[in-house]
């Protein structure tokens, strides 16, 4: 970040710039009516401090049920919210962008002397206070345990990036633990502060199978509550934990209530029955008439998701970046927005969150010129047949985009494409296909054509995204991260393995800049927008900070009280 | 009829094998996988998910996964859930208890209403609440399970607030009246298509059945109506309700699939479509062959039944 002084230093721990959030958390971009200003102001209203005893319970409503409880194990977002409140991490970033400590005294910094000035060397300090639920002391152990069973061959671990660099751990103390990282990787502090929660080496050092233990259903943490009791396709109950190291919690309890029905759980939160609606929180058909509740508040704030057109980039016509350019030009992305998200989402030309540290200003913006885009191709050699359709040297420009069956306002944006891309020469047809397929080899594999997919590119709050667009990242190709579009670039490589081994933030926002134009310049994706979510809370809930560097922003419910 | 009954067993064991086959068949070669969610999730790259595969065993040829499953289940280990790593027969067991409640609730009131307007129907043929009978079970089979879930909850929940806008219990609450009081909109709504078919095989059945010479002959015997009906009447009407009490399961379980999900009511219901979406195959399988197990079971008691309360029909 830009400290006071303007100087990125190497490890600083703030990793945000006054950015657009923070502009309008000072008020002048109210007139944008739904900005994450909401928080603040939600905050600043009605100003009460939290209770001395933790006191009443939250029922939030989840539209997937959390079923993943070990924190290194493969879950999805829905799960991470109970891993909030169950684990804690070294550090967390916070809603600023700043890396915050959590069982670590400190973040690590160059500074501080917690990083060497290679970046091979970690020296973390941890706090001495901290207890696990069942009374045993937090101590270094636990880290060098936690890091060693993600490297464990034999466990089901979610992901060894960044990981399998760890080498020599070395207890010092019980507060202190040092490693050497193989190589230089800077996006470690982040995957840390985002995905790294730490385990109890005391209990699962015991079980003879990693992967299946009672631990698993009914985990033991050191976050701020503990576990209660699951009903299974029902609810999760947790309990506070009144020991806890840090700032609360403040409730005696907090329900996590699955719904899978948008509409139902937006019926219950209307009858009174759930006090947060979280994870995919409010339809936006509902968003208007909810903000009318009474009660009730409305929260629309930006998340780290960019929903975009992925195209398939060794497909017959998207080969052709005029293709691309044309397509691009003829999206009217605003009606887009306007007609099947009532305006909520901003439009936005990069893959990195308008929020971040690392998000360029001034890339090229999208405009719907259909004109432009068919003397594009007409310049190109994509000439019109008698049916309308351009063809190119027998190569016929129509395509299919597939999107996840039943989500129905993508479907309704693909009819919106077929129309705009109609009007340019181009033919879409619609393959749409159930989540568990789609997601599956077809998109692993690029077996499609395009898709219409929200991607939060982001690691954590780092903009590394080398398993996304390093050309040694196509699973189709042999490779091993999830570059489905298959776009390669050698420059792009250059930035990548460039922007992972620096540790000063103001190269890192160059290269990261550098590669942004180079992505948008390439039309490697569609962008149409940055995705939004709409939340509800209960009128007198406090504590609600919606936070774009989370996956779920349930992730503060420790802070969260009733007025 | 021991006999007959070791017979249908043995028929019942070979069609679960081929239920077991053909389902894990078809499960295993529809497209994706139990790891697809976490595909687009970026929190995983294609390294990992291919050694979770390889972990989970998911990499091996399809006949030898299932006869390690088939093997397996057949000495009582039905798998662990790839979701939450949970038995599969204890996932089960967790939501079987509110799908038997919400199916339990919906017969009874099924099963006496819709008696008692096939009876009335019948004895009061053309009348006007024969009439209204007919539309209202025309109407009734017509609705869609979903659509009159959100209906009732629009109306009695949302407008009115007389009823819970689904669960089945208020959190921390839990008594008899709370679960009571849950259970009311998703059990009539679930009843509703039942009701309607009740009402019309009843009807059917004593409308065949009062027309019969011996009905002729105890009215002329002089005897009182009321024992014609219940005696003669109603005791063979009954008779082949029986064949449809037996054979209620799949479609009680198809109308619950859609009033749990309305109704965010735990069961089986939703867990079978959850684990269908999440493509959790252990607990698949074991739903499917838990509910193979049933239907027949169904079946055989309804013949065994039948055969029992009627002496004209013969086994062996």
């Amino acid at each position: 970040m830009a400290d006071d002084t303007g100087r990125f230093g190497v490890g600083a721990v703030h990793l945000g710039v006054p950015n657009r959030r923070q502009f309008f958390q000072l008020g002048v971009g109210a007139a944008a009516g739904w900005s994450l200003a909401g928080s603040a102001f939600a905050q600043t209203e009605r100003p009460t401090s939290p209770p001395d005893k933790p006191r009443g319970q939250v029922i939030a409503a989840l539209s997937q049920e959390p079923t993943v409880f070990h924190p290194l194990m493969p879950g999805i977002e829905v799960d991470q919210g109970i891993w909030w409140q169950v684990f804690s991490p070294l550090w967390y970033i916070d809603p600023d962008g700043n890396f915050v400590p959590d069982l670590a005294r400190e973040v690590p910094t160059l500074e501080n002397g917690g990083l060497s000035a290679d970046g091979l060397t970690w020296k973390i300090k941890l706090r001495s206070d901290v207890k696990w639920h069942d009374g045993t002391p937090f101590t270094a152990e636990d880290v060098k345990f936690s890091i060693e069973l993600i490297n464990n061959p034999g466990f089901r671990a979610r992901s060894r990036v960044g990981h399998s660099l760890v080498k020599d751990i070395t207890v010092v103390a019980p507060d202190e633990i040092h490693w050497r990282m193989e190589a230089p990787y800077s996006p470690y502090m982040s995957i840390l502060a985002s995905f790294t929660f730490i385990v109890p080496k005391h209990i699962l050092e015991k079980v003879s199978d990693p992967n299946a233990s009672p631990f698993h259903n009914a985990p033991v943490g050191t976050g701020p509550f503990r576990w209660g009791e699951r009903v299974p396709g029902d609810h999760i109950q947790l309990n506070a934990h009144t020991g806890y190291h840090g700032k609360g919690p403040y409730v005696e309890r907090v329900v996590f209530k699955y719904i899978p029905d948008l509409t139902v759980l937006y019926t219950q939160f209307r009858t009174g029955q759930v006090d947060y609606t979280g994870l995919a929180g409010i339809l936006p058909n509902f968003v208007q008439e909810a903000k009318t509740l009474k009660g009730r508040k409305i929260f629309v704030s930006s998340t780290s998701s960019v929903e975009h057109i992925a195209p398939n980039l060794d497909f017959g016509p998207f080969t052709d970046r005029a293709v691309r350019e044309a397509l691009y030009l003829g999206i009217n992305k605003q009606a887009i927005i306007d007609a099947l998200y009532y305006g909520l989402p901003t439009q936005t030309e990069s893959f990195v969150p308008q929020q971040a540290w690392s998000f360029q200003q001034g890339l090229p913006q999208h405009k719907y010129d259909p004109a432009k885009a068919n003397a594009l191709l007409d310049a190109a050699g994509w000439v019109r047949g008698s049916s309308g359709i351009r063809e190119k040297g027998g190569v016929k420009l129509e395509f299919t985009n597939s999107t996840t069956a039943g989500s129905a306002v993508r479907e309704q944006c693909q009819q919106l494409l077929i129309q705009d891309w109609r009007a340019i020469g181009a033919t879409m047809r619609v393959n749409n296909m159930p989540a568990a397929v789609i997601w599956g080899d077809f998109w692993q594999q690029s077996k499609f054509n395009s898709v219409i997919v929200g991607v939060n590119f982001m690691l954590g709050s780092d903009p590394d995204v080398t398993p996304r667009f390093g050309s040694g990242a196509i699973p189709a190709k042999g490779g091993r991260g999830y570059n489905t579009y298959q776009y390669q670039n050698a420059e792009a490589d250059r930035l990548l393995s460039q922007g992972a081994k620096q540790f000063d933030l103001a190269q890192r926002k160059a290269t990261y800049g550098e590669l942004q134009k180079l992505i948008r310049n390439d039309l490697a994706i569609l962008p149409l927008f940055q995705s939004f979510i709409a939340e509800g809370i209960k009128e007198g809930l406090q504590g609600f900070r919606p936070n774009i560097n989370m996956s779920i922003n349930s992730w503060n419910m420790r802070e969260w009280y009733w007025a | 009829m021991a006999r007959y009954v070791a017979n249908r067993l043995a028929q019942a064991i070979m069609l679960l094998v081929i239920v077991s086959a053909i389902g894990f068949a078809i499960l295993h070669l529809a497209p994706g996988g139990p790891l697809s969610q976490f595909a687009v999730s970026g929190q995983m790259t294609q390294e990992d998910l291919d050694r979770v595969t390889r972990q989970l065993g998911l990499d091996r040829p399809l006949p030898i996964q299932y006869l390690d499953w088939f093997g397996r289940m057949l000495k009582g280990d039905w798998g662990k859930s790839y979701r939450d790593g949970e038995a599969v027969l204890s996932v089960i067991s967790s939501h079987l208890g509110a799908t038997l409640e919400l199916m339990a609730t919906a017969t009874i009131i099924a099963v006496l209403l819709g008696c008692w307007i096939g009876i009335l129907g019948a004895l009061r043929r053309y009348s006007v609440f024969d009439t209204l009978a007919t539309v209202g079970a025309m109407i009734a089979l017509s609705i869609p399970t979903f659509w009159f879930g959100l209906v009732t909850i629009y109306v009695f929940s949302v407008k009115l607030g007389w009823l819970p806008a689904g669960n089945r219990q208020t959190i921390g609450d839990g008594s008899f009246l709370d679960l009571l009081h849950h259970l009311i909109a998703p059990a009539m709504v679930l009843a509703l298509v039942e009701t309607a078919m009740w009402g019309r095989f009843m009807r059917s059945s004593m409308l065949e059945v009062i027309n019969q010479d011996y009905i002729r002959t105890a009215r002329a015997k002089g005897m009182p109506e009321w024992r014609i009906l219940t005696v003669h009447g109603l005791r063979n009407a009954l008779l082949p309700m029986i064949t449809v009490a037996g054979l209620q399961f799949p479609t009680l379980l198809g109308g619950a699939l859609v009033a749990e999900t309305v109704f965010t009511w735990p069961g089986m219901g939703r867990l079978f479509l959850d684990s269908i979406g999440y493509r959790d195959y252990p607990v698949v399988m074991g739903i499917l062959m838990f509910s193979a197990t049933m239907v027949l079971i169904g079946s055989l008691l309804a013949d065994i039944l039948y055969a029992v309360v009627d002496p004209r029909i013969r086994v062996g």
